[in-house]
């Protein structure tokens, strides 16, 4: 009887550990977020932040939905596979609000960025020393950029 | 203003509903969407790259990148015939603005495109002390920019450099291989503007993407596959010296 009774202070010591250990469960439930692990170990819920990025290119399958005219011209020519963001810049927002006007681009400094020769280019793509080639003389008035071959004809 | 107690009834359920919605944060605008029916990764294709810099540049505008930091970059090789395990490698701001005009002298010049090479057993989420970095079951090594401390260990651990920590948020930051396009059915922005293909989105678990029978017929490699890091961003055609 009294081997139990000095016992008692181990039973109140243990009692302390299992009520520690119950505070630790509630903390933990509330401090680690409900998708942590849901996945792995991480949070769950972080792949949906990443997913909520707006977008700002729209696509090109979107401006072609609308600019069938362009696409015309440009599936037959050079510039086939040269997406329209590609020149035209990121109109994500013209796609959903078509009041928004976008910005012509600077066809010259275009064409230049692309086709300036350069060494470190592949051999097989086409390029030109601007100053020779046309000698100041703008890009468009011989190319058109939807269709640069010279028999498809300059810029309307 | 009055308000009974059949009103907070009402309008304390709904105020509690809101504010989980709030809570939770956007939806994610893509319902038809499967990780599990997806592995991405990407194809550079060496021998078409122009080196233009459209794909620096639209990522920046994509994704908000801040200046001087690159989620991709482009760089220019110069390797000499006398020295091959040396080259000369210049990415003047990324290459966001195109490079100077290579002169034909000895040697090759070549361009190599950059980025997150997605690893499926990525040293940078290894090595996170909070699981603020991971590989998504559809393959993306993404960060929890809520979670991150901003530690910089992932920054050094990345073999391949593409991290960077964000001047604003103080966080990490790198490319999520636009997450938020591709879960869309979109491509990436640096794909949709690169003018001649050289990049391309790659489903490794779609069994009609082209990358399979690419992968058959052509030299692939992959960055330091020493490294053994999974890396998955395949490049054709690379040259042995570039690093």
């Amino acid at each position: 009887m009294s081997s139990i009774k000095e016992a008692r202070h181990l039973f109140h010591f243990a009692g302390l550990f299992v009520l520690a250990f119950l505070v630790f469960l509630v903390v933990r439930h509330y401090v680690v977020p409900k998708t942590f692990g849901q996945y792995g170990h991480y949070r769950g819920a972080a792949i949906g932040d990443v997913a909520a990025h707006p977008v700002r290119f729209a696509g090109h399958e979107t401006c072609e939905g609308c600019h069938t005219d362009v696409l015309d011209v440009k599936s037959k020519g050079k510039h086939a596979h040269v997406n329209c963001e590609a020149c035209h810049g990121a109109l994500a927002n013209h796609a959903d609000d078509p009041s928004i006007k976008p910005v012509l681009p600077d066809t010259a400094m275009l064409c230049a960025r692309c086709h300036t020769a350069s060494a470190a280019k592949p051999k097989g793509f086409p390029q030109v020393v601007p100053a020779d080639h046309s000698n100041g003389v703008p890009c468009q008035t011989c190319h058109n950029p939807h269709s640069p071959a010279m028999d498809a004809g300059g810029a309307k | 203003m009055n308000i009974s107690r059949r009103q907070i009834l009402v309008l304390l359920p709904a105020a509690a509903v809101a504010w989980k919605s709030v809570l939770a944060g956007t939806p994610e605008d893509s319902p038809n969407y499967r990780m599990s029916d997806h592995w991405w990764g990407m194809l550079i294709d060496i021998p078409k790259c122009i080196g233009c810099g459209n794909c620096v540049r639209a990522c920046a505008t994509e994704n908000d990148v801040p200046d001087g930091h690159f989620r991709t970059w482009v760089e220019r090789y110069h390797v000499t015939d006398e020295n091959m395990v040396s080259p000369q490698v210049i990415s003047p701001d990324g290459g966001k603005e195109g490079f100077p005009v290579a002169e034909e002298d000895a040697g090759k010049y070549f361009f190599v495109p950059k980025l997150c090479n997605h690893c499926a057993d990525s040293p940078c989420t290894q090595v996170c002390p909070v699981g603020a970095t991971f590989v998504t079951p559809d393959g993306v090594v993404m960060v929890d920019q809520k979670y991150c401390l901003g530690c910089a260990y992932c920054v050094q651990a990345c073999p391949y450099g593409c991290r960077y920590i964000h001047p604003e948020k103080h966080v990490a930051d790198k490319c999520t291989l636009c997450y938020h396009r591709i879960t869309k059915g979109l491509t990436t922005a640096c794909c949709e503007t690169c003018p001649t293909g050289a990049r391309q989105l790659v489903d490794l678990k779609n069994p009609k993407d082209p990358i399979h029978e690419f992968l058959k017929t052509h030299s692939v490699q992959v960055l330091k596959p020493q490294m053994a890091t999974g890396a998955k961003v395949y490049y054709n055609d690379l040259d042995g010296s570039v690093r």
